[in-house]
């Protein structure tokens, strides 16, 4: 009798060691992502005895021909609940094994799974089928990113053709740009010089080029008043851009003989280091009218009370939110996030340019709709948590979230 | 009118194909070959810009200008350092390849360009961001002044954030029970409402504005209705 309870006890103890293998393995491709991912799903028969599990994929013919020892990765160790929804594995290797043709996809893949229970004891491994992870046309999880740039597309484009048919076209006016001229004419009396510094990016960034496009009509400016434009760069694109914009400006004033290639140079790709330069220079020359129109980022506030501490007009754009207060508390004049875009489009004073400022006003009302029926649904899923709101508040999310 | 059509038109595929390739994973390569381009560009006008600086260093020593000792400095700390860098002087040979001299860590502190970026370079930078802390106190100054009902509001609120960061806020309102009605008054109840309510609602205002004023500005220039970029020649 004891004996038998004995091996009765022993029996129960290797039972609770070693967990029952999942089930139900399959291997999905991911549906609308960016390609190279599969989804893995299993079945843990029971999650108390469970601790992990293990998953492992098979290698690809050419993780193969590497190391022939290894059949098997290890990709992810997941809790065990984790089989109900599934585990993505991204990053899959592309299937190079047909010159290239297949570079859109995989190679069929399989995976295996094995629980592991509490005390550490694994069970079998359980295979899935292969299957092909493959790229997908559209990433569907950005469709509603998709859809507002859209929307906001249209609008723009609609009113730029409003424009043209002669739709008439009121915009607000902007201090900061109404100042413009008004700074350059004080430092033509004063006879003291115009600084711009069009930020501490590259051209890539929007806000250098929406920065440079704000040069031109300061450019022009100076040029009709024949005021002298300095404009230190801490990129050398910046560098030949500005220049470019700064001699098409003087062509357009009737003024190319006043034109300076060496008032536009590069200083450094450091950003201290060019803050150095430039408040030394705003120091030394002590510029009537200073403009920072790009993106910045610690040295705005150095720039500014240099500025500030010569007596300098200063008019700032950025769209940086960081650096909007030190900017707003520096500066006579400053464009905010959306106003320093439009600054090139309300300085030109083409119909065009005007309209496209109307377009992005109108996707600016769609936005803040969109945005009052997200509180609505939000406000009244939270009184009904099951209730048809709250679906559609969820849905609403996602759609907009991804 | 080649010199304003073709960037115009260079302009608008690489703007369609970066913004296609956000969404389409099909498109990705083409937007990798362009931003290739772009760091290519980039790098050649590297030379156009160390030409630049060296031009204009150059020039003012020659004549003698106001400040030439400084030119003359930057001068020889850029051929100190690209000599440096060239040639890795003082640098350590790696481990894999111990025979060969060049192919050693040109950042490490042991060759002479990691040294002088780590211990010149450096601190000279934190010493120019360290004058931040002088300037924030003007700034505030100036800001802060009840000159109207903004100022006021404007300090009222820099007032209660600054006190809910420093032990005195907790000092002066942490005997307000943290359940009972009045909590809100606490100070880190205050700071709590300001920067995850007000702050956030006016910060995502802006960020939305600005998004929407990226998109516009970006379509007016693959449309090529904003042309103020390119030369009028």
């Amino acid at each position: 009798m004891m004996k038998l309870l004995m091996m009765s006890l022993a029996l129960t103890s290797m039972c609770s060691a070693m967990p029952p293998s999942a089930t139900d393995v399959f291997a999905i491709d991911e549906p609308g992502d960016a390609g190279f991912a599969l989804r893995v799903t299993f079945t843990v028969p029971d999650l108390a005895a469970t601790k992990e599990v293990r998953i492992e994929r098979a290698a690809t013919k050419a993780e193969l021909a590497k190391d022939a020892n290894m059949p098997w990765i290890v990709v992810a160790t997941v809790d065990a609940n984790a089989g109900i929804e599934g585990v993505l594995v991204a990053d899959l290797p592309k299937d190079e094994s047909n010159d290239g043709a297949n570079a859109n996809q995989t190679e069929a893949i399989a995976f295996r799974v094995a629980t592991v229970g509490i005390d550490g004891e694994q069970a079998a491994f359980v295979e899935s089928a292969a299957v092909i992870a493959k790229m997908n046309p559209f990433i569907m999880k950005r469709l509603g990113l998709a859809v507002s740039v859209v929307v906001t597309c249209a609008s723009v484009i609609t009113w730029i053709l409003l424009a043209r048919a002669g739709r008439p076209v009121k915009l607000r006016r902007i201090a900061a740009l109404d100042a413009v001229d008004e700074a350059i004419g004080r430092a033509t009396e004063m006879g003291r010089s115009v600084l711009f510094v069009p930020g501490i990016q590259d051209m890539n960034d929007i806000q250098t080029v929406a920065g440079i496009t704000v040069l031109g009509r300061v450019a022009r400016t100076a040029a009709e008043y024949d005021a002298t434009l300095v404009v230190p760069t801490s990129r050398s694109i910046v560098m030949s851009s500005a220049r470019e914009t700064v001699q098409a400006a003087h062509f357009a004033a009737g003024r190319p003989e006043t034109y300076k290639e060496g008032n536009i140079n590069y200083i450094t790709d450091e950003q201290f280091g060019y803050v150095a330069y430039v408040t030394g220079q705003m120091v030394r020359e002590k510029p009537a009218a200073c403009f920072y129109m790009g993106a910045f980022y610690a040295e705005s506030l150095l720039l500014a009370e240099n500025g500030n501490a010569i007596g300098a007009i200063q008019i700032a754009g950025t769209a940086e939110p960081s650096q909007l207060p030190f900017f707003v508390a520096a500066c006579d004049y400053t464009l905010i996030g959306e106003e320093f875009f439009a600054a090139s489009a309300y300085l030109s004073g083409e119909r065009d340019q005007l309209g496209s400022l109307k377009g992005q006003d109108l996707a600016k009302a769609i936005t803040a709709v969109v945005i009052i029926m997200g509180c609505l649904l939000a406000t009244f899923a939270a009184f009904a948590p099951e209730g048809i709101a709250a679906r559609a508040s969820d849905s609403f999310q996602s759609f907009l979230g991804g | 009118m080649l010199k304003r059509t073709i960037p115009i038109l260079i302009l608008a595929t690489s703007g369609a194909i970066l913004v296609v390739a956000y969404f389409s994973p099909f498109t990705t390569n083409w937007s990798e070959v362009v931003l290739m381009w772009f760091n290519i560009l980039a790098a050649v006008a590297y030379v156009l810009g160390a030409g630049n600086l060296l031009a204009v260093n150059l020039e003012k020593v020659s004549s003698r200008r106001a400040g030439w000792a400084y030119a003359l400095i930057t001068l020889v700390a850029f051929a100190s350092m690209l000599t440096f860098g060239l040639f890795k002087i003082g640098g350590v040979p790696s481990e894999a390849h111990p025979d060969v001299p060049y192919a050693g860590d040109y950042e490490s502190t042991q060759s002479a360009f990691g040294w002088v970026y780590e211990y010149m370079l450096s601190p000279l930078t934190a010493t120019m961001f360290a004058l931040l802390a002088f300037y924030v106190a003007s700034a505030a100054f100036r800001a802060f002044r009840a000159k109207n009902l903004e100022s006021i509001l404007l300090l009222g609120t820099a007032f209660i954030i600054l006190l809910a960061q420093t032990a005195a806020g907790m000092f002066l309102t942490g005997w307000i029970p943290a359940d009972s009605v009045f909590a809100f008054l606490r100070f880190d109840s205050l700071r709590i409402a300001i920067t995850e309510y007000i702050q956030t609602a006016g910060m995502r205002a802006i960020t939305i504005g600005i998004a929407i004023g990226i998109a516009a500005t970006s379509l007016r220039l693959i449309l090529g209705v904003d042309r103020s970029y390119l030369s009028k020649q």
